[in-house]
């Protein structure tokens, strides 16, 4: 239904649309990073998009996946970007939907931020910089929107043990505290 | 758990006489006058609202007014998941509440956890707090939280609550010291 979304895009940002596609009725453009703010700008303004409601944001983080029954060459491997962050924009006037994919690897996991485009985004981007710990350039605060302060890491990553807890508090005559045995730690 | 709560009176009797007359009196006041603060924090609250409403009616055991500040409070339930950040909180309204208290865990995810095993949920509220009498559940019956609630109140009458038994053991010390 919004194919014709990605052809226009297509015919105004070649350089800028890596590739696009369609997936559960959803179409997606795979955007390069530098360019995402100019073409996010332009799907708001023009007349013919209108892209004016901001579904959601999130990430996808890509490590160690090898899905059963696809060929080894479309498996995550090192080389590959480890995160794509996915912006879901919709527009109430056009009734179309389209998804920007934006690709980041891990030792550089910055994407430009969208929440000066839409306001709504930006909490959106604190929960996906909390969970997956993705920098927004451009974001007028970046903080944890859900963990407290003193969480270190980012649990929705992959490689985060699934169940190490970071507690803030716990009872002096427990058996087994965890916040005494970490300091133990740091003291050897 | 269910031969104590059918002893009859004689035998009720025998396990009051081991405590003066004034304890007796004043734990039998305590358990018929609870004032429950319900730290209310997930989908269990639901469960509570109808046993505190008119058809389970918490009332009948004399624990019927939710009191919304912890200084008025002598009974924590804490219904519904306790999550790593909330821990600080969950100190802090549990030592704001004057003593003796008392400290219901409503439900499996304030007992263990449940089944949240991961990064942001607490295995269990007595990782921060002690607890006296946990309900099992997802959510519990009413019945369930009837039942565990005389079972409380067996347990005030008897002086075996975690912070009654904290106070006889200061008043052990302090008059050992004395000495």
């Amino acid at each position: 239904m919004a194919q014709k979304v990605l052809d226009a895009l297509e015919a105004k940002f070649a350089h800028a649309v890596v590739r696009t596609g369609s997936a559960h009725g959803d179409e997606i453009a795979w955007i390069k990073r530098e360019n995402l703010v100019e073409v996010a700008r332009w799907l708001r303004d023009d007349a013919a998009m209108s892209f004016d409601y901001p579904v959601f944001c999130t990430c996808i983080d890509w490590l160690d996946w090898k899905p059963i029954g696809l060929p080894p060459e479309q498996h995550w491997s090192e080389d590959k970007p480890r995160f794509t962050v996915c912006y879901q924009l919709r527009s109430l006037t056009h009734r179309h939907r389209i998804r920007l994919e934006i690709e980041a690897p891990e030792h550089d996991a910055r994407v430009p931020s969208l929440s000066e485009l839409w306001p709504a985004f930006n909490w959106q981007e604190r929960e996906t910089f909390d969970m997956y710990g993705i920098r927004f350039d451009g974001h007028p605060d970046l903080r944890r929107i859900y963990l407290y302060e003193e969480f270190v890491g980012y649990p929705l990553r992959k490689d985060y043990p699934k169940e190490k807890r970071q507690p803030l508090v716990r009872r002096d005559d427990l058996p087994i505290n965890p916040i005494k045995r970490a300091g133990h730690e740091e003291k050897r | 758990m269910a031969v104590e709560l059918t002893t009859t009176r004689l035998e009720d009797a025998a396990k009051w006489a081991k405590q003066s007359k004034l304890e007796r009196a004043t734990n039998w006041g305590r358990k018929f006058s609870l004032f429950t603060y319900p730290f209310v924090t997930a989908c269990c609250g639901m469960e509570f609202m109808s046993v505190a409403g008119p058809k389970y009616d918490l009332a009948r055991f004399g624990a019927e007014f939710p009191r919304f500040s912890p200084r008025q409070s002598d009974l924590l339930m804490i219904v519904g998941t306790i999550t790593e950040k909330q821990g600080p909180a969950l100190k802090r309204v549990f030592d704001q509440m004057a003593e003796p208290k008392w400290v219901i865990a409503f439900g499996v995810c304030a007992s263990t956890g449940g089944f949240y095993q991961n990064y942001h949920s607490m295995p269990g509220a007595d990782q921060v707090i002690p607890v006296d009498v946990y309900i099992p559940g997802c959510p519990p019956r009413p019945e369930q939280v009837l039942d565990a609630l005389i079972l409380l109140m067996d347990r005030i009458q008897n002086g075996r609550g975690h912070s009654q038994l904290r106070m006889k053991r200061e008043q052990l010390i302090a008059s050992a010291t004395e000495e």
